[in-house]
């Protein structure tokens, strides 16, 4: 297990390759759908937000307020990334993000655009919506909430002991790749 | 209607906090059966792990608390209006208390108002029997599994798939190809071979309120789940699609007829994530027994 904590720089990005587990400590940014193609074209982040070194979360989380008045995250696993994948590339090089972590895998786009800019792909458990939760420590700011629906907005976060896969990395290589050649050949084979 | 209130509300408390015994058991034996100390026998344990803890803490299994979808099977002189404008409610209520996420969007406008309600949302599907009890069934499906289900038009020449059951093989084969990790594997198929392109979706799903443990009884049907299941595990796309031995945890096949014209086949995907649950109600609305 590799321990990763934001902000992130790129040589430790570049050490990173496909199949490494890591454990993700620090600050990490929710968006999905509508803060890509906000930001996409052409829209600023919030004043005060930066992204530089950091990771953005595809990840629509269930939050409610506790007794306090303080969010509280009760479910956030990731969302499918390829939907990203026409703004990924581009948003990366803007912000200077340095992890993606969603599920599913993203395209040749993004892969180019983490070799040319020190990025990687984070794979995380879909669907376990728990145990993720779990690693997060807490909700610091949303932003766009009432822009874009609660699970479309910024969650800023504090996470501890996150668990993902590293699945594409800054070589080049995409574990999704690899794994979508070898099945197609056993295929070929059984048809 | 104070009862039958309560009880939809419990119904999708437990269908999104808690993953039904059959689909617990497919999950187990997956974990059982990937090599020990790989990223495919991690996402495992995780996997399992978060079953237990969203039952343990009675909060959603998944973040994406997907489409709200009822199945009701009901008597002759039941008021199928009454029961879906309390179920509406009893969805809003469930969403206030953190059972369902505010997950329904309208389509033009893009907003979410936060009731999980809307024009179609949640979906009803009634059926009338001759019994006199009422059995509310409920799923739950998320959009990434929704997004990798396909529907195909036999002949397909790509693929070299005929008007027949080896034709109905090769696509869906390539339906799971397709789909890799993204569903959220290890995924179930659901899947209509037949009627048109709006039923054969509908009678797709309705597959995953079949046991995920259970047997077809046409002959040809089970022999086709089978040998899907068989290969579709030989592929080593595995869990979350990171190379592995489970691909899918079970194959439900059905068929309708359809016009000469047409020859669909249908494919749902349903994630691990597998929530469905669903229950018999007394006289006053309250819960009899669990059905799975």
């Amino acid at each position: 297990m590799i321990e990763l904590t934001t902000p992130i720089t790129e040589e430790q990005v570049r050490g990173l390759k496909v199949g490494d587990q890591v454990s993700i400590s620090g600050v990490v940014y929710t968006g999905r759908d509508a803060v890509h193609k906000y930001l996409h074209e052409g829209g600023a982040l919030p004043e005060g937000v930066s992204f530089e070194g950091s990771i953005i979360y595809h990840c629509g989380p269930v939050v409610v307020k506790d007794e306090n008045g303080d969010w509280q995250v009760t479910a956030a696993g990731p969302t499918t990334s390829i939907r990203e994948e026409p703004y990924q590339a581009d948003i990366m090089k803007r912000f200077g993000i340095r992890g993606v972590i969603g599920k599913g895998g993203m395209g040749p786009k993004t892969l180019a655009g983490c070799a040319e800019n020190g990025c990687v792909y984070l794979h995380g458990i879909g669907g376990a919506a728990q145990v993720l939760a779990e690693h997060i420590t807490k909700v610091r700011n949303v932003y766009f909430k009432e822009e874009f629906g609660s699970p479309e907005a910024i969650w800023e976060l504090e996470v501890t002991g996150f668990p993902a896969v590293v699945t594409m990395d800054s070589h080049n290589k995409s574990l999704h790749a690899e794994v979508a050649a070898a099945s197609q050949a056993v295929l070929d084979e059984n048809l | 209607m104070e009862q039958l209130f309560e009880s939809v509300i419990e119904i999708v408390r437990r269908t999104s906090a808690e993953i039904p015994d059959d689909v617990q058991r497919g999950v187990l034996q997956a974990l059982e059966n990937e090599k020990k100390d790989t990223i495919a026998e991690n996402a495992m344990k995780i996997i399992e792990r978060n079953i237990a803890l969203a039952k343990e803490k009675s909060q959603p299994i998944c973040q994406d608390t997907g489409s709200v979808l009822f199945y009701v099977d009901c008597p002759v002189g039941f008021d199928q209006m009454a029961f879906e404008e309390t179920a509406r409610q009893a969805v809003t209520e469930a969403t206030k208390r953190g059972y369902l996420r505010q997950n329904s969007v309208d389509s033009l406008t893009g907003k979410n108002d936060g009731t999980n309600l809307g024009p179609g949302a949640p979906a009803f599907h009634f059926h009338q029997h001759r019994e006199a009890h009422v059995a509310v069934r409920l799923m739950l499906k998320g959009g990434g599994c929704e997004n990798v289900g396909a529907q195909y038009s036999l002949p397909n020449t790509p693929l070299k798939a005929n008007r027949d059951l080896d034709g109905c093989r090769k696509v869906i084969l390539d339906a799971v190809q397709q789909a890799q990790g993204k569903g959220c594997g290890p995924g179930i198929l659901g899947i209509c071979i037949g009627g048109d392109r709006a039923t054969g979706y509908e009678r797709s799903k309705t597959q995953f309120l079949r046991m995920l443990d259970d047997r077809n009884d046409h002959a040809e049907l089970d022999a086709l789940e089978q040998d899907i299941l068989t290969t579709a595990n030989k592929l080593g796309i595995g869990p979350m699609g990171f190379g592995g031995n489970t691909t899918l945890l079970g194959v439900k096949i059905c068929a309708a007829n359809r016009v000469p014209a047409s020859y669909f086949v249908s494919i749902s995907y349903m994630c691990w994530a597998f929530r469905r649950h669903g229950a018999t109600l007394g006289a006053q609305g309250e819960i009899d027994n669990w059905l799975y």
